[in-house]
Formats: C-alpha cells, structure tokens, sequence
C-alpha cells in the first residue's frame, strides 16, 4: 500500500512525493503542497477528518478524501 | 493639480492587508459595491506627503490570479483592463513575513502583470520573536522591486510605504519568472497570433475564462491560425507554471531569509493544542457562542431601556411643542416611533458584529471551520458553511456571500438555502419584544437569565432547522460535484482595535441605513392608511362612542375609544381585518396581521408598525412594550400577548422567508428565480404550519 498524508501519525513528518490523481486542486500546490516538500500532521478532528497539517510553514486543512491522495515518505 | 496617484492593494487573505489599508487612508474610506454584482468594494483616499494624494483601492484577498472565485475575478479583471478607472498606476501587494513564500506566488504573477508593484512585508514586529532575519537589499535586487517592511500593530514603516509610492515610477516593470518556459512551443504561437498583447496576460485570459477590453476567451480561441489546447491540458500547464514560480522564489527566500528555529516560541501550537482539540475545542466552541448570546441580551438591555423611553419621551414631547395639526401627528406618530424601532436595535447589532470581527480577526474562525467540517458535511454541507452560518446571525446577506469560498457547488448552495433559517439580528426585535412580553423576567440555577436562556434556544432552533433542511436537501438534490476543501489556519493574533471598531462601525451603519430608509417609507405609509379610512363610520367616530356610552365617559376614555372605532375604520383596519381568517388561527388579531403584511419586505418593520398601530390616537407617553402588554385578546379574552400567541409569533418569525433583500441576493448568486422561489414558498410554509400547531397545543 503507498504511504499517503492520511497515513500520518500526529507529530509525524513526511516528504511529499507525488499525487495519485491528475486532478489535484490548483489550490493546494498554491498553498505550497508541492512535491519535494515537508509535511507534519498538526491535528486531526474527529475520526481523523479533517486533516490540520504543516506543509513548509504553511498551516492548512483538508480532507481526508484529498489527503489520501497525496503520496509521502515517512521521515520521522 | 496633479493626478491622485491610482493604488491597487493586494493580498492573500490573513496577511493584514485591511490593516494597511485603515492606517493608509483612516476614516477616509468608503464601503460599495462593485457595478452589477455585490462583492464588496473598499476603497479610500491616502494623504501623501508633499500635498499628493492616492486613490487607495482595496481589493478582495486572493492566493493567486487563478480565479476559483468571484471575488477573485475582481482582482483579475480589473489589473487586466487598462482601460478600467480604477486601473492602478502601481500595485501594491501585501504579504506576512511569516508566510513569505506562499505569499510571494501571488506577487510574482502580479508582477509579471508589467505593472510597477511594491511588497510590503507585515508583521514585521513578529520577526525577533520568531527568529527570521530578512536581507531586504538583496530581496529587492533578486524580485526587482521595492519593498516596505510595515508593521500595522505597531504602525511603523507607513510613511515609507507612502514614500515608496509617491515614486513608483522608479520601480522596474520587467517580470521576475518566465512563464513561458512551461511550455515555450505554446508561448511562441501564442507570441506570434497576438504580437500586440502581453505574454502573460494572454496566457490568463485563456486560462482564465476573464475578459479584459475586447480579448476574451472565445476571441483567442476562434482566432484561426491559432491553435488553443485542451482543457487539461492547460490545466496541467497551470501547475506547472505554479510549480516553476515556486522554485524562484524558494531561490530567492534561500538567499535572503533565515529562520533561526530555536527563537522561534510558538503560541500557535500551544494554543491549537486546547482549541482544536477533539473535546475541549468543541467545549470551548460552545461556551463562546453561550458568551455571545448572553452579552448580547444582558449587556445591550441597558441602552436600549435609554432609547426606548428617549423616543417615547421625543415623541410626546414633538407633539407639545409644535402646533397640533396633521403634520405634527405624521411625526409624532409615524415616523419618530418607526424610527425608535430600528434605532433600539443599534447596541445588539453592534455586540454581534463585534464578536464575529473579533473571531475572524484573531485567527479562530479558522478552527471553528476546521472542528466543523465532518460534522457539517453529514449534513450536505462544508466546514466553510459554519462561517455563512454564523455570520446569518447578523445578517443573511453578508451570509449568502461569505459562501463564495466553498469550492463545491451543492455544498454551497445548499448553504444559501438554508442560511436565512439561522437567527439574523432583523429578528431580534421582533423576539426580544415578544420574549419580554411572554417570557418571565426571572433567573435559574442563580445566574442565567430565563428571557437569555430563551433567545439562545431561539438561536439553536434556528441552527437546527437550518442544519435539517440541509439534511434534506441533501437527500434531494440531485448534484454532482467533485471538489476539494482546503483552508488556511492563520497564526493568532491580537485582534487590532482599530480594525474591529471600523468594522463594527462600518456595518451597524449600513444596516441601520439600509433597514432605516424602508422602514421610514413604510412608516409613513402606515401612518397615513392607518389615520384615514373610506367608510362614514370613519367620519362619524366621535358620534357612534356618544351613541353607544352616552356620558358615562371620561374625556380620556372618550379619546380612546374614539381612536379604536377610527383605527378599526381605517384603511389599514380594513386590511387587517381582510387577513384576520388567515392568522386567527395562529392567535393573532388584525392588528398583528397588518404588523405581518407589512414586515413581509424586511422582518424589522413588524415592531416599528405595532409601534405605529399602537401609538395613534394615543396620549399618553408610553413605550411600545407597555402599549403590547395592554392590548387584550378580543375573542378569547385575556391579554392579547399571552404565552400560546408569543411562542406561535415566535417560531412564525423564525421560520418565514420575510426579506426581500435576501431574496434578491439569493437569485443573484445562483443566478436564477428558481432557488429564491423555493424559499420563499418553503420557509413560510413550514412557518404557518409550526406557529399553528404551537398556538393550538399551547392556547
């Protein structure tokens, strides 16, 4: 199985390789999710949705749907 | 004279742009509306020094210039029509030191634009704390422009902000990132098709969908020799231009920004760790909105007990000192009591709009989407509908435009829908009068108040039905979208004063304008059917109480008497009695029919016409909620306002669709009479049907 944003432990840091859809929002790589960088898991609601992560000092939300769509290393 | 220098300011959303913008041009600003749509339009007058002076336009906040929302279309239509008026001679783009990157991308496309644009670095107060050292030479060499390091807590850097500006010419013009090397085939047709236009503005507009003069769209792809490509295609392009545009500036920051992670104390985390928790977020969350309801009714009651008896007072006292005729009695008893009914509502609207500016201003909003999202999303709607829904407690109509940042389009309109169901402070008061006539003045458990405790069930009931019909629609409606939720989680801040006052300011103004000119209209209309009627028995009042008392009366008794017989006589009686069938069965009189007819256009005007109804023909000095309590229930006897017909006015007013303005909003925004028709027809179906069953389970 490949490792994805929604496989993160809280605390736990990744490096985002690439997306496993084509249709990935504009906004997102905007908002810095971009392939190459690193990505914390801040927070999660409730049953782990949404997603409060850190990408590069950049804090944002997502979906869990969104986050199982972008695939990572595991750095620590 | 020369020219006001045209400023355009920029910015991503959460990076203090407005804070800039109140310390550029301070009370010399005007809220409107852009022509034909109703994104909010700011704009304001700065004095420069050397007696210049620049026109300051503040536009809506936006990541990038690819549009995914009318509010940021504005931003691109308008920098992309030189021939627009408010076409900037220098942009100036706003960002947060703290989020330098994210918000260089936006600067780097509005660069390339060909448009003179200074950075402005906020927050530069943050900087020692959190342990970023800046080389700004450098940074302007490598981005070629100028920069300002501002802060707006701490109100430095303005005037060389104001300096930079006065000499905008200086600063070069030429683009930072090469767009065109995405992919150079494409930009070399494109180059050759249109050899008059700029590159980059070209590519916008194809990808864009935006017009700007005569180029639009379908123009550039119906251009023969020149062939377009598909849609994913250029979709796929857009990343990559994102992508590149991200690599120059991570080149850029590698020079010139160091962070020293040690010095680096975060609040944000410590604080995220208690507000967004799984449990003490939600507690917390509730405990807030418990703080805001009860501030509004306890803290806002002395003010208002002030207005009420001044325009009690003002009213009898306009009809002593002028002389008595009919002019005298239209503003005695038309319009001064009509307007007493909007300006008593000033402390409470101006409460709530504190409280939603200081949320959104210190960062918490955020969370409270965050805590939401999967909560609302059972419901058919987003994280982001909280914000709508929050803000419909002021008013719906901010509401149904703050859903323009939900990127799904059922999840969006099915928050429009259901938006006007959540408390707006139009119904305030209509529920505070009726809760002081029906509900008692008492405490429970020693601290909360029964008539607080009252309002806030009012709140959630109006929540709840909001939350259910979206429940149901998304059960009905057949809409399939595909989209993503992404939501920025903006540092805390100190909310500044300054920004929350004009914001508070700025928006109880325009309620109290926008509701006040309609209410003085339907006021006067009032006051005229109601002091004139076409029968005889009109006329011949004073005759028919002789007739029926003889002189058993006194002068007073006499008087009113008199008045009822003309009231009922009135044109307005006749109305009111024409509806009476309609709403006896709720438990109201033709007196509350006439207060509902007329309040169809805007909720508001229910208690300004009682006040209206009640106050002609009468002498005495009195507020509006005496004269309430006093009227009597004509069949069944007993006071008219008892505890049956308030809990059925009640949930009447909370669930009819009685705004007409929202109505029109509502069909602007989805751009069709079908969605406000719904409304309409739904919302007061539900609102008969449940202030019926109310009144005769209760009575």
């Amino acid at each position: 199985m490949k490792l994805t944003i929604a496989s993160l432990k809280k605390g736990q840091k990744g490096i985002i390789k690439q997306f496993s859809h084509d249709d990935i929002p504009l906004k997102l790589l905007e908002m810095g999710c971009l392939p190459g960088n690193k990505v914390e898991l801040v927070q999660t609601a409730p049953f782990r949705d949404p997603m409060y992560l850190n990408i590069n000092g950049s804090h944002l939300a997502i979906r869990k749907e969104t986050a199982l769509l972008i695939e990572i290393e595991v750095v620590e | 004279m020369p020219k006001q220098i045209n400023v355009a300011l920029i910015g991503n959303p959460n990076t203090g742009k407005t804070s800039v913008f109140n310390h550029l041009t301070g009370l010399n600003q005007q809220v409107g509306n852009y022509p034909g749509i109703t994104v909010e339009k700011k704009e304001g007058i700065c004095k420069l020094p050397r007696g210049l002076k620049a026109h300051i336009l503040d536009l809506p906040g936006t990541y990038s210039l690819n549009a995914s929302s009318l509010d940021e279309n504005i931003v691109i239509e308008l920098l992309l029509n030189k021939n627009d008026k408010d076409y900037p001679d220098v942009a100036v783009v706003v960002s947060d030191v703290e989020n330098l990157k994210r918000n260089l991308l936006l600067f780097t496309q509005i660069k390339d634009l060909g448009i003179p644009t200074i950075l402005v670095i906020n927050m530069a107060d943050r900087m020692e704390r959190k342990g970023i050292s800046l080389d700004v030479e450098l940074m302007e060499k490598r981005l070629q422009t100028k920069i300002a390091l501002v802060s707006a807590r701490k109100k430095t850097g303005i005037e060389e902000l104001k300096e930079l500006i006065i000499n905008h010419r200086q600063i070069s013009t030429e683009p930072c990132v090469n767009a065109s090397s995405i992919a150079p085939d494409y930009f070399d047709r494109l180059r050759k098709a249109f050899p008059n236009q700029s590159l980059y503005k070209l590519w916008l507009v194809i990808t864009q969908d935006v017009n700007f003069g005569n180029l639009n769209r379908n123009s550039l792809e119906n251009t023969p020799d020149f062939q377009t490509k598909k849609k994913s295609d250029l979709k796929r392009l857009q990343q990559k231009e994102t992508i590149v545009r991200y690599q120059f500036i991570n080149g850029v920051l590698k020079e010139t920004f160091k962070k020293d992670v040690a010095a680096a104390k975060d609040l944000r985390s410590r604080l995220d760790r208690i507000l967004t928790h799984q449990v003490w977020g939600y507690v917390i969350f509730f405990g807030i909105l418990l703080l805001i309801f009860q501030a509004i009714y306890d803290w806002s009651s002395y003010p208002m007990d002030l207005i009420d008896s001044t325009f009690a007072f003002l009213g009898e006292w306009t009809k002593d000192a002028l002389p008595s005729g009919v002019f005298t009695n239209l503003i005695s008893e038309g319009i001064i009591p009509g307007l007493g009914g909007i300006v008593i509502f000033i402390p409470q609207i101006a409460f709530l709009f504190l409280f939603i500016s200081l949320l959104e201003e210190s960062g918490y909003m955020s969370r409270v989407v965050f805590l939401m999202d999967r909560v609302m999303r059972r419901f058919g709607l987003s994280g982001k509908s909280v914000v709508p829904l929050v803000s419909g407690t002021a008013c719906a109509i901010p509401a149904v435009m703050a859903t323009r940042n939900i990127e799904d389009w059922k999840e969006r309109l099915i928050t429009i829908l259901v938006v006007p169901f959540t408390t707006c402070s139009a119904r305030l008061p209509v529920y505070l009068i009726i809760i002081a006539l029906v509900i008692p003045n008492e405490r429970v458990l020693g601290i909360f108040n029964l008539q607080g405790l009252t309002l806030m069930l009012l709140y959630l009931l109006g929540f709840g039905m909001s939350v259910f019909s979206a429940w149901v629609l998304n059960k009905i409606l057949k809409i399939k979208s595909k989209t993503y939720f992404v939501i920025e989680m903006p540092d805390y801040k100190l909310p500044l004063f300054k920004n929350v006052g004009i914001n508070v300011v700025e928006k109880t103004k325009s309620f109290v304008f926008g509701a006040g000119k309609i209410i003085l209209a339907i006021s006067i209309i009032l006051w005229v059917l109601a002091s004139y009627g076409p029968t005889d028995e009109f006329d011949r009042a004073e005759e028919i109480v002789s007739e029926q008392y003889g002189e058993t009366l006194s002068s007073e008794e006499f008087e009113n008497h008199v008045a009822s017989v003309k009231l009922e006589n009135s044109y307005i009686g006749m109305m009111g009695k024409g509806i009476e069938p309609i709403v006896r069965p709720l438990g109201y009189d033709w007196k509350i029919g006439i207060a509902i007819v007329s309040s169809f256009a805007a909720r508001e005007v229910f208690v300004g016409t009682l006040a209206t109804i009640y106050s002609v023909g009468s002498d005495e000095e009195k507020t509006i909620k005496d004269r309430m309590a006093a009227e009597t229930n004509p069949i069944l006897g007993g006071p008219l306002f008892n505890f049956a017909s308030g809990i059925s006015l009640l949930l009447f007013y909370a669930f009819a669709m009685q705004c007409m303005s929202t109505l029109a909003i509502v069909k602007r925004e989805t751009n069709s009479w079908k969605w406000p028709a719904l409304q309409l027809v739904a919302m007061s179906g539900i609102a008969y049907v449940a202030a019926l069953a109310a009144f005769q389970l209760l009575k």
